[in-house]
């Protein structure tokens, strides 16, 4: 019989007396709402924490019996200030050192192994410089918990490092005018500079993924194109319209434009933790359209520089959930679960549930989820719990065919959605981003939505801001922005990805990831510029799948059978993740386009991620007939 | 066959020295700064210890008896798997794979790596009926075979995450026999990978874990 000290029995008892309590309340029918109503929840919407009630033996997945554990500590919510991501300043192509090469250069610590296939075409006009490396912040309001050790990216400005921070520095960027293109190509060198010591989880070894630009696939982030401490990566992003080297040539296809994307690890089997550790940063890309000017193109709210209030009103919310250690305050992460994991704690822009004033006006909000597992759907919580509905206008950073005025959205990991909310009338209000979502573990949603205050509160909105001018315009006004790309032409190749588990491990298509580095592992090959149609299927009632295509983006032409919806949960749109809930079968359209290379077709809850449910791919001027990859 | 030894090893992991005269001074966080007084300065590896690893007393496939942590674990890389003797699914094929994981190894295997493999079926499981599944297997040292009381298999099962949220689902043994979980303890690096992947592959993976150059073996940065 093993050793059990006194304090481990104290422990076992209460685990037993947590474990009762739960079947009690299980064999007794109860749902989340009736736990509300006896108290049972947290305002942050989890179980009592304390003395036998743990959250973790009913989230059955997240913490594996981590059942003798507490949750987080508390904090107090809506207290800090939610920070604007800071901008990453360009610098120009001359003055880097070692300059940027078109073949790798691994004399000078390069980890990139193919050259860029674009560069001639498309020179990069400027640069972004950062190193990943340890960095301390404050995610709670002061003395609530210390500083947490992270991995975030710091800025390179003049060769000086500054403080790394998590999400990264936000790269604002602009395409070329049209048929200028080559006006909006940037390079950007990411150097690995983080620690042996990890501090408890993390691999320090990443691949960057610009999630989801029209990437060369050598700069785009495969997850075996990793640099290890000591080694950068140069990373070519043209940013130009998909169809630039094919269909529209020396233009690219206006109706590809992308406009919110980010940036995050990739690191074959660690992503999940290396993004946990806060490897993850955004992206935005204007054009003469979408143009951070509310005086002109669509009208859409100023981004001003992304810092002065009274002039910037497109503020991007990065929202994740994280679990802290009660003992030490310092953020930890399940190392074994292979389900998913939850948090309690919701942080948005690095700052567990804070503030936001704004200004009675429009304001257009990007939303990220960046993960791990958690699926969102966002409400935005008025006085007496009211329901303000706002507008959504792009679906993962895709502007749709006009704005939908819808009451809330939807999103799971990696999905971005891109909304104007219109606080004109609401001067002296106060609102909450709400997730109504209820989700339990890390398998996905039960789909339950719940009412007008029972979710978690993640965001206070004030508006309590200066009376300032509104040139945007009102959404309802806006008729159309650049329409969808045709579905007409004919798939060269129908090809079908079933996602699902098998002997305790994911699977797609009944196969493992395989070996990234095998050339037979590549399951399959794309023909450049060819049309693809693909059906994803999930035959689990259990689990949900964010399944993630890198290069392109697709519409969907049906979800079981059915035509994409336009109202209510929007479907329909551009896209480059798709929600894969219960036993869904959908069928998407692809065209891919201009570039050749490899690519990961995955599940996006990045636990899913790490443990093989992905598929391997090439685009080449071949291509394959495999129907079931 | 290939032989890959501690030297190989940190190649594959490729460092590099820095570049372009970019020295990063790093950070130490330091958990008391921000004046949360109720935190405890107790260390990560310590309590990952505490998370994962119990100190149960489990039986060898020899008859030894040992502690999880203290004789299995700590200061080593290890590699986990679930198993029973008389699985007739993919037990087999994924035991033949461990075991060309285990030459590709060569003299690492019982010098700083081991193989662990739990039973699924303590009840039936004794050291001698793990000792002959480990002979049929031709298993090198380094690789033990584990059995225990059943309440400190299924403890030890579930703390290292072989386990399916769907109780029904998790009923079935051969549900937990597909997935091998490996790390480094001192220097805390883990992760998991399928058991059927291909054994250089999870060589690779193992890789990844191995101690790094700058690092001192018992986990203190040089």
């Amino acid at each position: 019989m093993a050793y059990i000290s006194k304090r481990n029995r104290r422990r076992e008892k209460e685990k037993q007396i947590a474990a009762n309590n739960r079947r009690e309340l299980i064999a007794a029918g109860f749902r989340r709402r009736d736990l509300l109503k006896m108290g049972l929840l947290t305002s942050a919407g989890l179980l009592i924490p304390k003395k036998g009630l743990s959250a973790h033996p009913v989230t059955r997945s997240g913490f594996v019996l981590d059942d003798d554990e507490p949750n987080s500590p508390d904090t107090t919510p809506f207290v800090e200030n939610m920070p604007r991501l800071q901008v990453l300043q360009p610098q120009p192509v001359a003055s880097l050192g070692p300059p940027p090469t078109k073949l790798p250069n691994p004399a000078a610590g390069e980890a990139r192994t193919e050259p860029h296939q674009a560069f001639d075409q498309f020179p990069p006009q400027r640069y972004y410089h950062m190193s990943e490396q340890l960095g301390s912040v404050s995610m709670a309001p002061p003395g609530e918990l210390p500083l947490q050790p992270i991995w975030g990216f710091a800025p390179i400005v003049n060769g000086v490092i500054g403080n790394a921070v998590t999400p990264g520095p936000m790269i604002v960027e602009r395409y070329g005018p049209l048929g200028v293109p080559q006006q909006g190509s940037v390079l950007l060198r990411l150097r690995n500079n983080l620690p042996a010591n990890n501090g408890g989880f993390g691999l320090p070894s990443t691949t960057t993924h610009l999630h989801n630009g029209h990437t060369p696939l050598e700069s785009d982030g495969f997850p075996c194109f990793f640099k290890e401490r000591g080694q950068f990566y140069d990373h070519h992003y043209p940013n130009v319209y998909a169809g630039i080297n094919s269909t529209h040539p020396g233009t690219g296809d206006i109706k590809e434009a992308m406009h919110t994307l980010w940036y995050h690890d990739h690191r074959i089997d660690h992503t999940a933790e290396n993004t946990y550790k806060g490897l993850a940063g955004t992206y935005m890309l204007f054009n003469e359209f979408d143009t951070g000017d509310e005086n002109t193109g669509f009208k859409l709210p100023s981004f001003g520089d992304g810092q002065n209030p009274l002039t910037s009103f497109d503020i991007y919310m990065v929202f994740n959930d994280k679990v802290f250690d009660n003992e030490t305050g310092l953020l930890k992460f399940d190392l074994f679960n292979t389900d998913g994991i939850l948090g309690d704690k919701f942080l948005v822009n690095g700052k567990i549930q804070p503030v936001l004033h704004v200004s009675p006006r429009r304001y257009r909000f990007r939303w990220l989820n960046t993960g791990p597992s958690r699926f969102y759907q966002m409400f935005l919580l008025g006085p007496n719990n009211s329901t303000k509905s706002f507008w959504q206008i792009s679906t993962d950073g895709n502007l749709m065919e006009k704005p939908v005025q819808v009451n809330s959205s939807r999103f799971s990991v990696a999905e971005r959605v891109d909304v104007i909310v219109d606080f004109t009338n609401d001067a002296g209000k106060t609102f909450f981003i709400e997730n109504r979502l209820q989700q339990d573990d890390g398998r996905g949603p039960d789909g339950d939505v719940l009412g007008a205050g029972q979710g978690d509160k993640i965001l206070k909105i004030v508006v309590d801001g200066p009376v300032v001018p509104d040139n945007s315009i009102n959404p309802a006004l806006i008729t159309q922005f650049y329409g969808f790309p045709n579905t007409a032409d004919a798939p060269r190749i129908t090809r079908t990805f079933r996602f699902e588990r098998g002997n305790g491990q994911w699977q797609v298509n009944g196969q493992l990831v395989g070996d990234c580095a095998d050339p037979n592992d590549i399951r399959f090959a794309i023909k450049r510029n060819s049309v693809e149609k693909w059906i994803f299927q999930n035959n689990s009632g259990g689990w949900q799948h964010p399944i993630h295509m890198h290069f392109e983006e697709f519409q969907t032409l049906s979800i079981n059978g059915q035509a994409p919806r336009n109202s209510g949960l929007i479907e329909r749109g551009r896209k480059d993740v798709f929600r894969l809930e219960h036993n869904m079968e959908a069928v998407v359209y692809f065209r891919f386009r201009d570039f050749i290379g490899k690519f990961p077709l995955h599940c996006h809850n990045v636990v899913h991620e790490d443990h093989a449910m992905m598929v391997l791919g090439r685009i080449n001027d071949v291509g394959d007939n495999k129907t079931q990859p | 066959m290939a032989e890959i030894n501690r030297r190989t090893m940190v190649g594959l992991l490729g460092t590099a020295p820095l570049v372009g005269g970019l020295l990063v001074h790093a950070q130490t966080p330091d958990p008391t700064s921000d004046s949360a007084p109720r935190f405890k300065n107790i260390s990560s590896r310590q309590r990952i210890r505490e998370r994962y690893f119990p100190n149960l007393i489990l039986t060898t496939h020899t008859g030894k008896k040992v502690r999880f942590y203290d004789d299995l674990v700590k200061d080593k890389i290890v590699v986990f798997n679930f198993m029973y003797a008389k699985c007739e699914g993919i037990c087999m094929p994924i035991t033949m794979n461990l075991r060309k994981v285990q030459d590709l190894l060569g003299d690492r295997m019982g010098r700083d790596i081991f193989m662990y493999s739990f039973t699924l079926k303590p009840e039936e499981d004794t050291p001698s009926k793990l000792a002959h599944y480990a002979h049929m297997h031709k298993v090198k040292p380094g690789w033990t075979f584990l059995t225990g009381s059943p309440a400190d298999i299924e403890t030890i099962r579930r703390k290292l995450g072989f386990v399916d949220p769907d109780p029904e689902v998790d009923k079935v043994k051969s549900n937990h026999i597909g997935v091998i979980k490996y790390g480094n303890e001192p220097i805390e690096r883990w992760g998991g990978c399928p058991a059927m992947s291909k054994a250089p592959w999870i060589v690779k993976t193992l890789s990844w874990v191995d101690w790094p150059k700058d690092m001192k073996k018992n986990g203190g940065a040089s």
